[in-house]
């Protein structure tokens, strides 16, 4: 974000907290020194007010980036970017456009409880005129969010919290992108296909890791884009296993997995040599508080590693 | 309305069945005890009549497929007035309907709670390994299936193309042509296999001197024939010996359960008949109460019942020892597997005129025929299984210009 307020005077945060605290999970530190009030906004506890000034700056040429504190308070930005943001442009007739970046840390396992570990993604997945992304690395991240700024188009930014201080990696200096709509296979293999996002992704990777010993090949694909989806990637691989499993933490039904599960049934039918699986977040309204529910509610990388076995013996 | 029709039950002991060849198709019309289907239950073939008049709605079992008695293979429209004798079948009750669905706490979803992967139903195969049995002309019941269940796996097709599977093969594989192997043969299979596996087979030959008997039969041929209609044959006198012996040795007529030996009370012989595509053992049953000239008659029908495949399910049943003709083939000599269930089985192989030294050292010209037995050594030794086919032997011996068909060999 810094590099970009440096490259580009409209791109400018507003957000609760962002300013003076640096923001709740720091993103913004020292960004108020750095920029000035003028372009480091703390705004009010208004999360719809947070999209609806950012919206109305982007359609005049700014390239605000929103952060919602957290993801749960999501749902009064609702109606400002899935009704309003999302169809700017069809509606004006590609007069107007809403290059605004939505920042939302979000996902449990942080023992946040029922308000503060919540997986939004497939909402705004539906919608239309939106783009959402949720990556995993903090490579993908800074390529990810740097493409997500300049992209002249709503883009929600998934920021999972466990990621933030659990995974490292390598991020390289200076200005790179990534492209939206693109998915990363993070690991080749001929067996099964996993397909999963996110935290998850690390998750995955432990399991596939575990697998290999066994001479279980895992082909581990990062979606990093949840809309767009990177059909062909996931098209490409499961022909190549003919075996398929999806991992969110997100609930089941109606999630991201199903539209992947259904992209593949309708494309790559004859290549299929196993039920389509999914493991999913159950189907409870909440994050519990109770730690151990909470692990319950998690996917582990052993319930992976099952199911990826499961599919690999079919 | 919809009628449900299930496999029935076809005989003691039989718990499934193997779906033949359909002889409806669905939208078929058909009336009460119409033949449907072929079913094919321990080596024979039946045809299933229909229990309703009606269209068929739908043909559920496929062919080839084995099924527990019981199991629905199809549903018929029923004509109205038709199934109310019928039992109402438990799907028709709102409490069965939903009994197995899982209705999550958000009732997200109405599905069965079983996981994706369990082992699949049925033998189906995937779309994957359908698609490339198509392009390559692969007989997927050639496939080792090394999935769940010997499921065949994408790989496992794969590999068997691979391998050198069909299609356009070359070099060694250059000409080959495959076949599919019918139920029947299947079944047939599976009890030789048993058979092999199970039972520890002993088997060996004598020698028996059938003068008499040939110089009786050719006595008694074209008269038996004339008044009976049927052929008298070396069978027929050789089941009759083999009756009369197992009667005063009943060890030979019993079966092996493991933990005890069950002796058994009647005497069912099985004949070996072949036919174009397969091996059929019709039964005799109460062999040792039928005279020389009943068997031969009894011979003469399941011979033709099981080439003309209208045998019916209990004429290839409750057979407790088994004798087969192997000298029609040319045979001299034969080392059989005992039908599973079973104690013993021999065979009777060709009448050669040889020369044989007799009790006065004289050199004379017999008709001698080998009798050979294979028992099963768990519940037999050499000692009871070689007294009972010399007993069968000494029977056939004794046969005289005397000897008539009405009697019964080896009879006290």
């Amino acid at each position: 974000m810094r590099e970009e307020m440096v490259r580009d005077e409209t791109v400018f945060v507003l957000g609760e907290d962002i300013g003076a605290r640096g923001g709740v999970f720091l993103a913004t530190d020292g960004f108020l020194e750095e920029f000035g009030s003028e372009r480091v906004i703390d705004t009010p506890l208004a999360e719809s007010s947070i999209a609806g000034v950012a919206m109305g700056a982007a359609m005049h040429g700014m390239r605000p980036i929103a952060e919602i504190e957290f993801a749960d308070f999501i749902w009064p930005v609702f109606n400002q970017v899935v009704g309003e943001a999302a169809r700017a442009r069809y509606g004006t007739d590609g007069k107007m456009h809403v290059p605004m970046v939505l920042r939302a840390p979000y996902g449990g396992g942080i023992r946040g409880g029922l308000f503060h570990s919540q997986s939004p993604e497939a909402y705004f997945a539906h919608t239309p005129g939106l783009k959402v992304v949720a990556p995993a690395t903090p490579y993908d991240a800074k390529g990810l969010l740097k493409a997500a700024i300049r992209d002249d188009d709503p883009v929600v930014f998934l920021e999972h919290k466990r990621t933030y201080r659990l995974v490292k990696g390598e991020v390289p200096d200076g200005d790179y992108t990534l492209p939206i709509g693109r998915a990363d296979v993070k690991i080749a293999g001929d067996d099964v296909t996993v397909v999963t996002y996110g935290l998850m992704l690390h998750h995955c990777a432990e399991a596939a890791r575990a697998l290999a010993d066994d001479g279980i090949g895992v082909e581990l694909i990062d979606l990093r884009t949840l809309r767009p989806l990177d059909g062909e990637t996931v098209l490409n691989s499961a022909r190549k296993t003919g075996r398929l499993l999806i991992v969110h933490e997100d609930t089941m039904a109606l999630g991201i997995g199903a539209e992947i599960s259904a992209i593949v049934a309708e494309h790559a039918f004859d290549h299929l040599d196993a039920p389509v699986r999914r493991l999913a977040g159950p189907e409870v309204p909440p994050m519990p508080f109770s730690p151990p529910l909470e692990a319950e509610f998690m996917i582990s990388s052993e319930q992976i590693a099952g199911a990826i076995r499961e599919l690999a013996a079919y | 309305m919809a009628f449900q029709v299930e496999l029935p039950q076809v005989g003691e002991s039989v718990t499934e069945g193997v779906i033949g060849k359909w002889l409806v198709a669905e939208g078929d019309r058909v009336r009460k005890y119409d033949p449907l289907v072929e079913v094919i239950t321990d080596k024979v073939n039946m045809e299933m009549p229909s229990p309703v008049s009606g269209v068929i709605a739908r043909i559920v079992a496929q062919e080839g497929e084995t099924l527990p008695m019981g199991a629905v293979i199809a549903e018929i429209d029923a004509d109205e007035g038709e199934v109310a004798a019928a039992p109402l079948s438990p799907a028709d009750t709102l409490g069965s309907l939903v009994q197995g669905l899982a209705v999550g706490p958000t009732g997200a979803a109405n599905v069965p709670q079983a996981s994706p992967t369990a082992p699949p139903a049925g033998g189906r195969n995937s779309p994957a390994v359908r698609r490339l049995a198509e392009q390559h002309g692969v007989d997927l019941s050639q496939v080792r299936g090394t999935g769940i269940g010997g499921r065949v796996t994408r790989k496992d097709i794969e590999s068997h193309i691979e391998s050198g599977g069909p299609g356009e093969a070359t070099g060694d594989g250059a000409g080959d042509r495959r076949i599919p192997v019918t139920p029947i043969r299947k079944m047939i299979a599976a009890n030789m296999v048993r058979s092999a596996s199970e039972i520890p087979h002993v088997w060996f030959t004598v020698e028996v001197d059938v003068t008499g008997l040939v110089a009786l039969r050719e006595a008694v041929k074209e008269r038996f024939r004339a008044d009976s209609g049927h052929p008298i044959t070396y069978l027929a006198f050789a089941v009759s010996a083999a009756a009369g012996a197992l009667r005063a040795h009943s060890m030979v007529n019993a079966r092996w359960d493991g933990d005890e030996i069950t002796l058994r009370g009647r005497v069912n012989i099985g004949i070996a008949v072949a036919t174009p595509d397969a091996l059929i053992v019709p039964v005799i049953r109460d062999a040792d109460r039928l005279t020389v000239a009943e068997l031969a008659s009894e011979i003469d029908r399941l011979t033709g019942a099981a080439r003309s495949g209208s045998l019916k399910t209990e004429d290839v049943q409750g057979g407790t020892f088994t004798v087969n003709n192997t000298g029609a083939l040319g045979w001299v000599s034969s080392g059989p597997l005992i039908v599973p269930g079973q104690a013993a089985i021999i065979t009777t192989e060709s009448v050669v005129k040889r020369p044989v030294v007799l009790g006065d050292e004289s050199i004379a010209v017999r008709s001698m025929m080998n009798l050979c037995m294979s028992f099963d050594h768990r519940l037999l030794d050499g000692a009871n299984a070689g007294a009972f086919l010399q007993a069968v032997k000494t029977s056939l011996e004794a046969i005289g210009p005397d000897t008539s068909p009405d009697s019964r060999l080896g009879a006290e």
